[in-house]
């Protein structure tokens, strides 16, 4: 049995905005679709930025990619900012009781020599990698401002990967009773340590990088999948059979924000390849130059960190994730 | 491993700016090229105080909390159909110019904000710019829903991204964003962040949510609230990113001073339509113009001013203009809008009587001597059914795009509209002030770039030479969203939701 309230019923004269109905039809409208679709501004632009004279406030061109409608490259979380917020929120709930459990328990008192010297020196220093990537991708969103579904996920992806700085920064704090030391400790590694040279000179190569797109492949795609492999599923069965399990529980807000990250990044790069050839053969030579640098960059700390083998197994990962997006070789 | 604890703003800068590091491999130029084009010298990054120390953690919380209930009052407020408890329906126009004005300047800002949080070299100073950059996006994106409810009921919502790139009038807070945004990064953010957030916002954002508040309006008014503690924030880096510049060299002075004078300028310019809103469109009256002048720019903006006199800024000297033309700007504005009514994406009217009686009240010095007169003549054209619209486009100004109306109150001539004028490459070009002109000679290659929709129109780049072709291009359509109240279909359905005849 169902109640009905009597709510005073009025037609509305519309059900969504007009540039909603025409992508559409005039039908309810999702809120996603409300605050995504065809509302920033394309035309008439008044000034050329001093900046960049070549190119209009908001351009399209600023990529060697093309498509016919930007929008088709959506994000399947639907996120815009309420949702966004909202979602992260429940996941750092989580967190700040992993990182109180952890503290209150005193469980990094548990954590061998061995597990605590690997964690200053190869888990710390990725805070640096982390706001690299937040760099990179407030580069894609400042870019993307023609298209308010690509500006607004590129941003929530900086913001993440911010996060993820934070939270990486307070692995140590948790570790060293709140005194950085750490940190400076990690930083120095990150400085110095032959085994992270190559890394840290591709993050500053990457910085320079002015297509957005070449940014967003080289970071979210190339870089990322090497980097989670080693550190989310290689590092953590390191972890878990030599006494560091209690660490993983600091690490649980970054490994499970993966998940809907990489969803959006696959949708967006498969979607993109799928779109023209032309489209596609710039993606694959993007992706094979970023693999070489990549190979150069991480294999000392592949190496140092987990074994020789480490890296290849990482790029075998790869491999299967380009082969499921229609870019496997 | 046990050295000493860290207070909060070590720990604050481990977690924010420490992330940061000297480039080996790369020249940093490189990576962050844009911070010396603009003649700002900065010597040492680490000088800059974070006006709020924000982790991302807490604020997904803080953000979170505040997004939970706003959504909730949007969704009861759509149950119960809110929009009928309005004070009336010509409020709803004041909304309409929010939306299709306003609104898309805060995605544009938002954008700004991306761009200039990417470039700064220093981390604190990029980490607060990101945090508006993605407030002012879920400022856009709740105005855009809050306004969804309203767009199912009213005309004129409907096209509000398509006409904010083409209509006439949008172009003047357009012209703004892009101004701003075309330029460096330090220029961008004195002009948003303390121009417009630190000295502008109680004279935008507020009169709006006040009037909200004042008219009924609970969808508006409750966003007001939810972003209050944004625009706090956002205000607070205004001051530091002012002190800071002017701390780290004596050669910024100069330099920020004429940014100063010039955003200033050009943001008072956009406020002369929030002058038109609160006298003229909101049916409950919370402040006249010309008080909130007085009482957040006058009073609270003259503290600030002496605040910032030991670092040898000034008060722009065109405040004098300003306080001559407070009496004058939202009845020269109401009415350049009612006599251009048709092009307009909102309702105009003539006030009631009681309406008339409050602005003698409020602006005894020059309603009865300038402008009644006027209104009650067009009030008895209505009556005798030839309500008054103009044929003519007005002539815009080069700079701040506004249409030719102020008058030269400063020499004790409000009737005598004000024509200035340079000449560049040999065009000539039209200003509306002293400070117009000012600002477009300092630049003048920027500012002759400049879309100005009425010669826009006149060059047949909006659709074409005739009336229908350019409402046409503006999707604005005849007798819908534009023309008078009296007889629009906004008009007639609310008489037919409240049963009045």
């Amino acid at each position: 049995m169902t109640l009905e309230i009597k709510t005073s019923n009025i037609k509305p004269i519309r059900n969504t905005y007009g540039h909603i109905a025409r992508r559409f039809g005039d039908k309810p409208a999702s809120r996603y679709q409300e605050a995504t679709y065809d509302n920033a501004a394309l035309v008439n632009f008044h000034y050329k930025p001093l900046w960049d004279p070549d190119h209009d406030l908001n351009d399209p061109r600023r990529t060697a990619i093309h498509m016919e409608d930007w929008y088709a490259l959506k994000d399947p979380r639907q996120f815009y900012y309420g949702t966004y917020v909202q979602n992260r929120a429940q996941m750092q709930e989580k967190a700040e009781g992993n990182f109180s459990f952890f503290e209150k328990r005193d469980l990094g008192a548990r954590l061998s020599e061995d597990v605590l010297s690997k964690c200053v020196r190869f888990l710390l220093p990725l805070r640096h990698v982390e706001q690299t990537a937040n760099l990179n991708n407030m580069h894609c969103s400042a870019s993307t401002n023609y298209c308010t579904a690509l500006a607004q996920a590129t941003k929530f992806e900086a913001m993440d990967r911010l996060g993820n700085a934070q939270y990486f920064s307070r692995v140590g704090l948790a570790l060293d009773g709140n005194s950085g030391s750490t940190l400076n400790e990690a930083k120095e590694f990150w400085m110095t340590d032959s085994a992270w040279q190559g890394v840290r000179a591709l993050c500053e190569k990457t910085l320079t990088v002015k297509d957005w797109y070449e940014t967003f492949l080289a970071q979210n795609l190339v870089f990322d999948s090497l980097l989670n492999d080693l550190y989310y599923r290689q590092m953590d069965a390191w972890l878990s059979v030599n006494g560091g399990q209690d660490l993983l529980i600091l690490l649980d807000f970054m490994s499970s924000r993966l998940t809907d990250s990489q969803r959006w990044v696959d949708s967006v790069v498969k979607l993109t390849a799928a779109e023209s050839d032309g489209n596609k053969e710039l993606v694959q030579s993007w992706i094979s130059a970023w693999r070489i640098s990549a190979q150069q960059a991480l294999e000392p700390l592949a190496s140092a960190m987990l074994g020789e083998e480490a890296l290849a197994d990482a790029f075998s990962a790869l491999e299967t994730r380009l082969g499921k997006i229609g870019l496997g070789g | 491993m046990q050295a000493k604890k860290l207070n909060v703003k070590d720990k604050y800068r481990l977690l924010t700016r420490d992330l940061d590091w000297e480039f080996s491999y790369e020249d940093r130029k490189e990576a962050f090229p844009y911070e010396e084009f603009e003649g700002i010298k900065i010597t040492d990054w680490d000088k800059w105080e974070d006006p709020f120390r924000l982790t991302m953690d807490a604020y997904w919380k803080y953000q979170a909390e505040k997004e939970k209930k706003l959504y909730a009052i949007y969704d009861a407020f759509a149950q119960n159909n809110g929009h009928l408890n309005v004070s009336d329906a010509r409020y709803v126009n004041a909304l309409k110019v929010f939306l299709t004005a306003v609104s898309p300047a805060e995605f544009a800002s938002s954008n700004g904000f991306a761009w200039a949080g990417r470039h700064y070299g220093g981390a604190g100073a990029r980490v607060a710019a990101q945090m508006q950059s993605i407030d002012e996006l879920r400022h856009y994106q709740t105005q855009i829903h809050a306004m969804s409810h309203y767009n199912k009921y009213f005309d004129g919502f409907e096209e509000f991204p398509h006409m904010h790139d083409r209509v006439w009038y949008m172009s003047v807070v357009k012209s703004f964003f892009d101004d701003c945004r075309s330029s460096g990064p330090f220029e961008y953010i004195v002009a948003v962040s303390f121009a417009f957030e630190y000295v502008l916002t109680n004279l935008l954002f507020v009169p709006f949510m006040s009037g909200a508040a004042y008219n009924g309006d609970m969808a508006t008014v409750t966003f007001g609230f939810s972003a209050q503690s944004d625009e706090a924030r956002h205000m607070t880096l205004g001051l530091e990113i002012i002190k800071f510049l002017l701390e780290q060299h004596e050669d910024n002075v100069p330099i920020v001073q004429e940014w100063i004078d010039k955003w200033l300028w050009r943001g008072y310019r956009i406020l002369a339509v929030v002058a038109m809103m609160m006298d003229y469109m909101l049916p409950q009256k919370f402040m006249s113009w010309k008080e909130a002048w007085e009482l957040y720019f006058e009073d609270a903006g003259g503290a600030l001013f002496k605040d910032l006199e030991r670092y040898g800024i000034k008060m722009p000297d065109f405040t004098e203009t300003i306080k001559n033309e407070k009496d004058h700007i939202s009845h020269q504005a109401w009415w350049v809008f009612y006599s251009h009514g048709h092009a307009a994406a909102f309702h105009t009217w003539t006030p009631t009587a009681e309406e008339l009686d409050w602005l003698s009240e409020k602006y005894p010095d020059t309603f009865d001597q300038y402008y009644r007169p006027r209104l009650e003549a067009a009030a008895e054209l209505e009556a005798k059914g030839e309500r008054f619209y103009t044929a003519g486009l007005p002539q815009l100004c080069q700079t701040c795009q506004i249409p030719m109306f102020f008058t030269n109150v400063d020499e004790g001539k409000p009737t005598e509209i004000v024509y200035r004028e340079s000449t560049y490459n040999d065009e000539r070009f039209h200003f509306c002030s002293n400070e117009c002109k000012h600002i477009f000679d300092r630049e003048p290659e920027k500012y002759v770039h400049a879309w100005l929709p009425v010669h826009q129109i006149f060059q047949g780049n909006c659709g074409g030479g005739g009336l229908d072709e350019v409402m046409e291009y503006y999707r604005m359509g005849l007798g819908e969203m534009n023309l008078d109240y009296k007889g629009s279909p906004d008009e007639k359905r609310w008489k037919k939701w409240k049963g009045v005849a």
